[in-house]
């Protein structure tokens, strides 16, 4: 057991799984011998060498293009995307032929490939380097989405996204890359689809994704203060999408509260409430409440992002709303 | 270094430097060494069965049994053939919606072709894909790409794989004219470059980017090879309605990759002898230079030298009249086949099979 940022267990889930598999590359803008613009590939160009990680000119669409002809060929890229708002500059690639392919062939195309990607708000980038575009993949059928909220899950979820037959969208949250938490020694393998219940408690469901769950995880401190216990599901992945998990919880506590990155409109929280407004409405005890960035771009300035963002504040008034 | 593949070619085919595009240019000057009898044989048929298969694709779309849309390359089979013919069984073909001779050209079977064209159970994808996505792994046809340029970045990423594998196949990517004008095309040419892929792009020149000349919209005459230099690359043009010269360039080419000398751009220049799609008749193009390419079809052309090289016309009757067979026995069997199962609606997601996406 070793403590270890969250940026430096992407580079140790990468190094575990290209160790593992010879067919495993990475490539990507400043992946090699720069260790990224996050510094989360540090070292993994010195394991390995300029053949198996390549360094790419500012060319999106060849990044990822590159990455799709090497894993309908025998390969197992994983490309990085440095800033997930750049997805918007190869969405072709990702959405109309990564996605596609194997379902317009018939299954004769096997896509296995990941595609990382550092996603979302809290860091002061402003509107076009802090969006939360998880949503955007979910939307698109045929792409995996991943997004991990702690060290461990970051080894054990890459790992399993590399082994993944599918393409897998992994979004790596850069207001977490300096948080730090315990990741188990030896090799870790996660299964995709599976939620994690980090805080049990009766009275209601908080559903939250990545750097949302430690959030919601302090607003749970500060309701069992006030005598309200809460039930914090990390959802790890969007797509599959663990219903199980959330339903059983919603079915002990009837109160479900969702907290995303994502601006208002289609973001995920809005898949999971109909979900459970379809199929489990008579367990519920009070509204479905959506904790969201409001439908606006993200301001830069500190004092107008955290205003924008979901709080603690937040979080918690959102969960008394739904338990009135 | 290698030898500049036009100094190499220079004796056998139309390269010449770049022009302000002729209504209809000066036929290039026949191969000085034309490729094996064999060969030459294997290209018109090649030819004929694409001109038949698609002729009879667009009886069957009057017939309203071939549905949606397709895009046809009659008149510009000598690309498909010549290219085609050149690659070796495990090499990579990357085409694009105009992609039927493509994919006929890799050896793949008419009638599974024609019944994806028809929507039924029998075809190529079990008609998931259509006209526009013709695929068979089986046979190195990896793909028919119908988003104008996202192909050359993955023909790259191919070529990247089998240099990387320490494999030899090399990946060739077609596409239009119009694709040079977007930016993955630019993308995918520099990094094929910087990382000295085992690819050749072929821009099959036809003239027409959808219903707009391609030369009122792109600043330089020839939209391919006067981008070469630009990525350090040799502009090769060749003439595109020549089986021998596509096929003597699809070689250097195809050889120069495969011995690790890296990418090549070529510019094939030929014509469409209908409109861009199924929908259009193509009247907007003047009638002069429609009868002047005509005049250049690459299949009586071919025909023409061939008898003049001494083959006895009996040889292609048969290649003729065994098109012709092979068409009826492809479009019948295409019409007996039944539409796909509507299970299919739900299958191959994921590489499950399935289309589950909770659990």
């Amino acid at each position: 057991m070793a403590e270890m940022t969250y940026r430096d267990a992407v580079a140790r889930g990468i190094t575990q799984e290209m160790a593992r598999d010879p067919n495993v590359v990475l490539l990507g803008e400043d992946v090699g011998a720069a260790g990224g613009v996050f510094k989360a590939t540090v070292g993994v160009f010195d394991q390995f060498g300029p053949e198996r990680v390549a360094d790419t000119p500012i060319s999106e669409q060849a990044i990822l293009g590159a990455a799709m002809g090497a894993a309908m060929t025998g390969l197992r890229p994983i490309a990085e995307i440095m800033f997930s708002d750049f997805f918007a500059v190869c969405w072709d690639i990702v959405a109309n032929e990564i996605a596609k392919t194997r379902y317009m062939t018939n299954g004769q195309v096997a896509l296995p490939l990941v595609i990382r990607s550092g996603n979302g708000g809290g860091v002061r980038f402003g509107a076009q380097h802090s969006q939360s575009v998880e949503n955007w993949a979910m939307a698109i059928p045929g792409l995996k989405v991943v997004a991990p909220s702690t060290p461990r899950d970051v080894v054990g979820l890459l790992a399993a996204a590399v082994r993944d037959p599918d393409p897998v969208l992994f979004f790596e949250q850069k207001s977490l890359y300096a948080t730090k938490g315990d990741v188990p020694d030896g090799e870790i393998v996660d299964e995709l689809g599976k939620a994690a219940v980090r805080r049990h408690g009766k009275d209601a469901t908080v559903v939250a994704l990545a750097a949302m769950v430690p959030r919601a995880l302090a607003a749970a401190e500060e309701l069992a203060t006030q005598g309200v216990e809460v039930t914090v599901i990390d959802l790890r992945s969007l797509v599959p999408l663990d219903v199980t998990t959330v339903a059983s919880s919603v079915a002990a506590t009837g109160h479900l509260v969702t907290v995303e990155e994502n601006p208002r409109l289609c973001g995920w929280g809005a898949e999971v409430a109909s979900i459970i407004a379809e199929e489990n409405l008579f367990d519920l005890d009070g509204p479905i409440v959506r904790v969201t960035t409001p439908h606006v771009p993200l301001p830069a300035a500190d004092a107008l992002e955290d205003a924008a963002m979901p709080s603690v504040a937040r979080i918690v008034e959102g969960v008394r709303r739904s338990l009135q | 270094m290698t030898t500049p593949l036009a100094q190499q070619l220079a004796q056998q085919t139309a390269t010449r430097p770049a022009t302000p595009p002729a209504a209809a240019p000066a036929p290039g000057t026949p191969p000085v060494q034309a490729p094996p009898e064999a060969v030459r044989l294997r290209l018109y048929q090649m030819m004929v069965e694409m001109r038949d298969f698609e002729k009879r694709a667009y009886d069957l779309f009057l017939q309203g049994l071939v549905k949606g849309t397709s895009h046809l390359g009659l008149g510009q089979e000598a690309v498909a053939a010549g290219f085609g013919a050149a690659m070796h069984p495990g090499d990579y073909t990357f085409a694009t919606y105009r992609g039927h001779n493509h994919t006929l050209a890799r050896g793949v079977q008419m009638a599974p072709v024609m019944a994806e064209l028809m929507g039924r159970q029998s075809g190529l994808m079990a008609g998931k894909g259509g006209s526009m996505h013709l695929t068979s792994v089986a046979h190195g046809m990896m793909g028919s790409y119908a988003i104008v340029g996202a192909h050359l970045t993955i023909a790259n990423g191919a070529a990247w794989s089998s240099k990387l594998r320490g494999t030899s196949e090399v990946a060739v990517c077609f596409f239009g004219d119009g694709a040079t004008n977007i930016g993955a095309f630019h993308e995918a040419l520099n990094l094929a470059v910087v990382w000295q892929l085992p690819v050749v792009f072929v821009c099959e020149n036809n003239r027409w980017m959808e219903y707009t000349p391609i030369s009122s919209v792109t600043a330089v005459a020839h939209p391919a090879a006067d981008r070469a230099a630009a990525y350090g690359l040799e502009p090769l043009l060749v003439d595109g309605n020549d089986a021998d010269a596509t096929y003597a360039i699809a070689s250097a080419a195809i050889g120069r990759a495969r011995a690790g000398g890296g990418p090549s751009l070529v510019e094939a220049e030929t014509y469409r002898h209908g409109g861009h799609s199924r929908a259009d008749p193509g009247k907007y193009r003047p009638e002069e230079e429609v009868q002047a390419w005509l005049g250049r079809d690459p299949i009586p052309r071919y025909r023409q030298r061939l008898l003049d090289a001494g083959i006895d016309e009996a040889v292609l009757v048969s290649i003729e009249e065994q098109s012709r067979r092979a068409v009826d026995a492809a479009s019948s069997a295409a019409e007996a086949s039944p539409p796909p199962d509507v299970s299919l609606v739900g299958a191959n997601v994921w590489a499950d099979g399935g289309a589950s996406w909770r659990r």
